[in-house]
């Protein structure tokens, strides 16, 4: 049992009770503001018709059922249902009694409101257990009051309250008295051997909504008065608008008007149909500046430069490298090369704002609403409180919706046209006014020297990305002689985080790499890894920022789970294995190779993140994490010329499908440890899997990503 | 602008949009059924599939001037106790979910003619289908299991 101080729902509580005058019967006005979603009504349970906050996480109604606030932007990444889970574990209640309702945004109430880094359930984690642990308290205390007995002597099971006669009081016929007692300074935490709903299955708390079709989405919003916008903006990085002629977009029925801002043009009409019609009517003037329009080939050639050029401030120096590449008996070198990639969240971009003198009011699918809110707050001039944003469930989100540059569209053109607006993005919009995913490459040199790897020397460069490496990463601190140096590249096209940023290529790359030097060696890949691991541990070379036992952990699970040792005659293996977001996975794609096409038939996935809080859901991630990985490794192609995308639609923009999804076969580490993150960590090991089992069943190395461009000759 | 007749999920509505109107977007605006949902507007990856009679369609691509009196079925006129629905409850498909009622349109008109198809056929079919989220495992188990 854990023992922890409460300030973090003290906070909680104090705003809460200065809100309701110091009382905190919490009437249906206050519920209004965001009422419980309806679910199914218990048939046992009598209606609630008062209901009394907890905190901020919790209310309980007087029948005993509860509402839990979850707090974070729900991508998919099942944190709607995971994170109430963890309240209602430690408030001690059934499950089937709780209704979950998405938290307003409140900075101040729920903190880290961010989909972001795979941190919700890490980062959230104590707090959440507080929140409930708290509420528990407070009602043992209510009871022990009743019953004129000690605290000590109460126990807690499933929404009651049990002394030691066996008498026991429900939560519902508590609450009003619990709510009314200050909170604790301290409070237990449950043993998480005791845990009855964390590490249980529950269902996603909106699949009922998603089955029958409910407004749920952002891009589902409907308002009184409210007019769609599609906006036109330049087809090419680079590109000014020089003004436009619109006479034909207004003579499409339903467009009401057109609205310049900055280098873009808001389309404003009944309908999102007529809105689309309207923007392709535009006939937009464009300007390119001097040597503003940028193409992937100069991209390359500059990129290839760099890798070439020496830094003056590495990122990590451990030995001496280049004594050791001096000396060395051979020198392994290999350069990998990824594209850009747009996010293609299936849902496309959409907000919707209704600016007014009183208020500005944003609804819709954001990543980050604390971030975007500063960012309304300077565009529009308006002070913190006037500002009001609401998260709805979001149609993936892979990084794109931490950038809220189409809220504030949504916003400012609502502000110029003084009207409710939901922003449409197109699909062709969405791939063209991306965030993307930058494209990189990687130059490894490894010093092979008496059967071992004396020397590793890791050149990274990027797009936009300051520094392409991680340098602590695995395999730092294995190495005596061991050298990372990153360079950037600046360009005007925009990028951002893309589902496990940067190690969702490096990791390729690195684990490609150290598969060849294993070959090089003579090791198991397998081997090769552990040996490189027992160095890190006994001898380690400056400091390091994994854990080595759980790493080695993950890669023997994969490798007993997948077989390794057995080789069989026709499906090939590959082996990878990856840190990321504070979570160990290891993998091993398997394989076949039919009428000269490979395919990737299998992945065997070993997964260290602490306790699984939704063991279903956690596996829905890994699959789909790996399926992702796998995808975009073998398909993910995006290029520029003069600073236009070549792709803008799923023609000609290939994502993965049912046909070439491999099977994903899930393990976890068995572990009482805090959770860590899980929505991540499962791609960026995919494409090295796969690439050093293609290797295996061709002897065919593969450097560059997609791979399909380069399998076209394989078999 | 003119005015068309079509039955959706067996209500006869009257609509009034422009003939090269997508369904899709007489359903979404106009007759508020959001269940079927806008991912590409080229009928590339399934968001938007109903049935027209009993057939799977893309209804982004499908202008409404075309339908006539046929028949449209939406993820709303998709009984809450259909098999499918069922097993996706039981196997907890969706991730985000944007997709999964395409996926069920397209999936529910397979199996109508076919109600015991292949894994090979299971693929064929559903792979016009995209997630995002890559939940094709479980799609795959849940329509098996329906």
């Amino acid at each position: 049992m854990t023992s922890i101080k409460t300030s973090y729902n003290r906070r909680s509580f104090l705003k809460v009770s200065a809100a309701a005058g110091g009382g905190l019967l919490i009437s249906f006005n206050w519920l209004s503001a965001c009422s419980p979603e309806k679910k199914e009504v218990l048939p046992a349970l009598p209606p609630a018709d008062a209901w009394y906050e907890m905190n901020a996480f919790l209310t309980i109604a007087n029948n005993g059922e509860v509402s839990i606030q979850s707090p974070n932007p729900e991508i998919g990444q099942n944190v709607k249902t995971s994170m109430p889970m963890i309240v209602a574990e430690e408030l001690d209640v059934d499950w089937e009694k709780v209704t979950v309702v998405q938290a307003p945004f409140d900075a101040v109430l729920y903190k880290r409101q961010v989909a972001g880094g795979s941190q919700s359930i890490r980062q959230g984690w104590k707090g959440l257990r507080t929140a409930g642990a708290t509420a528990r308290a407070v009602l043992v205390q209510a009871a022990a009051q009743q019953w004129k007995v000690t605290e000590a002597s109460c126990s807690t099971e499933n929404g009651f309250v049990y002394n030691d006669k066996g008498e026991k009081l429900s939560y519902g016929d508590l609450a009003v008295a619990a709510a009314a007692l200050p909170l604790p300074e301290d409070v237990t935490l449950k043993d998480p051997s005791t845990f009855k709903i964390i590490g249980k299955s529950k269902k996603n708390v909106d699949l009922n909504k998603i089955l029958a079709g409910e407004h749920l989405y952002g891009i589902d919003t409907k308002k009184e008065g409210m007019v769609h916008a599609v906006v036109l903006r330049p087809p090419s990085f680079g590109l000014k608008l020089d003004g436009y002629d619109d006479a034909e977009a207004l003579k499409v029925e339903g467009v009401q008007k057109t609205i310049k801002f900055g280098d873009k043009i808001a389309v404003l009409a009944n309908s999102t149909w007529a809105a689309i019609k309207g923007q392709k009517k535009l006939q937009p003037k464009w300007r390119a500046e001097n040597n503003q329009l940028e193409s992937t080939v100069e991209h390359d050639q500059k990129m290839r430069a760099l890798l070439d050029k020496k830094s003056t401030d590495p990122k990590r120096s451990d030995g001496n490298v280049k004594s050791a590449m001096d000396g060395a008996e051979s020198i392994v070198e290999r350069t990998y090369e990824a594209p850009f990639l747009p996010h293609n969240c299936l849902e496309p971009m959409n907000f919707f704002a209704d600016v007014t003198d009183e208020q500005v009011y944003l609804l819709g699918p954001i990543q980050t609403p604390e971030w975007t809110r500063s960012k309304v707050m300077a565009l529009l001039d308006r002070p913190e409180e006037d500002i009001k944003i609401d998260m709805t469930r979001m149609g993936g989100g892979f990084g794109r919706r931490l950038y809220g540059d189409f809220v504030l569209e949504a916003a400012e053109i609502s502000n110029l046209c003084k009207k409710p607006v939901k922003l449409v993005f197109t699909r062709e919009d969405d791939m063209t006014a991306g965030t993307y995913r930058p494209a990189s490459k990687y130059k490894f040199r490894a010093a092979l020297k008496e059967g071992k790897m004396t020397a590793y020397h890791l050149t990274g460069v990027g797009i936009n990305m300051n520094n392409a490496t991680r340098q602590d990463n695995f395999p730092a601190a294995a190495m005596a002689n061991y050298l990372v140096e990153a360079h950037n590249l600046e360009s005007n096209i925009t990028t951002g985080a893309w589902r496990a940023p940067i190690t969702n290529f490096l990791a390729f790359a690195e684990q490609s790499f150290l598969d060849e030097v294993a070959a090089q060696l003579g090791q198991d890949p397998v081997d090769f890894r552990l040996s490189l691991m027992e160095q890190a541990k006994n001898n380690p070379t400056g400091t390091l920022d994994y854990d080595v036992d759980k790493f080695v952990g993950v890669i023997k699970l994969a490798a007993e789970k997948s077989n390794w040792r057995n080789k069989s005659k026709n499906t090939f293996k590959g082996f990878s294995a990856y840190y990321s977001h504070n979570t160990y996975v290891a993998e091993v794609a398997e394989v076949v190779v039919v009428q000269n096409e490979i395919k990737v038939t299998n992945v065997v996935c070993a997964v260290d993140c602490g306790i699984v809080v939704n063991p279903d859901a956690a596996i829905n991630q890994i699959q789909g994490g790996v399926i992702d990985g796998v995808g975009h490794a073998l398909l993910g192609n995006f290029e520029f010329v003069n600073g236009t995308p070549q792709h803008t639609n799923f023609d000609k923009y290939k994502l993965i499908r049912m046909n070439e999804a491999p099977n994903v076969d899930v393990h976890f580490v068995a572990s009482s440890n805090d959770p860590t993150g899980l929505g991540e960590p499962s791609l960026p090991p995919a494409g090295g899997a796969v690439a050093n089992a293609i290797h295996a069943a061709t002897g065919k190395r593969l450097y560059k990503q997609p791979f399909k461009a380069e399998m076209i000759d394989l078999g | 602008m003119p005015s068309y007749s079509i039955e959706v999920n067996g209500k006869p509505q009257t609509v009034q949009v422009d003939a090269d109107t997508p369904l899709l977007w007489v359903l979404r605006d106009t007759l508020d059924l959001v269940g079927t949902k806008f991912g590409c507007g080229i009928g590339q990856c399934g968001a938007c599939t109903v049935h027209m009679d009993g057939n799977a369609i893309r209804s982004c691509s499908f202008p409404v001037s075309a339908v006539g009196d046929k028949k449209i079925t939406t993820i709303e006129g998709i009984d809450e106790g259909h098999p499918l629905k069922e097993a996706w409850r039981a196997m907890d498909v969706p991730q985000c979910g944007y997709c999964q009622a395409g996926q069920i349109m397209t999936a529910a008109a397979m199996l109508e003619s076919n109600p015991n198809p292949t894994e090979e056929q299971i693929e064929a079919t559903m792979s016009g289908n995209i997630c995002r989220c890559g939940t094709y495992l479980k799609i795959k188990a849940a329509i098996k299991a329906s």
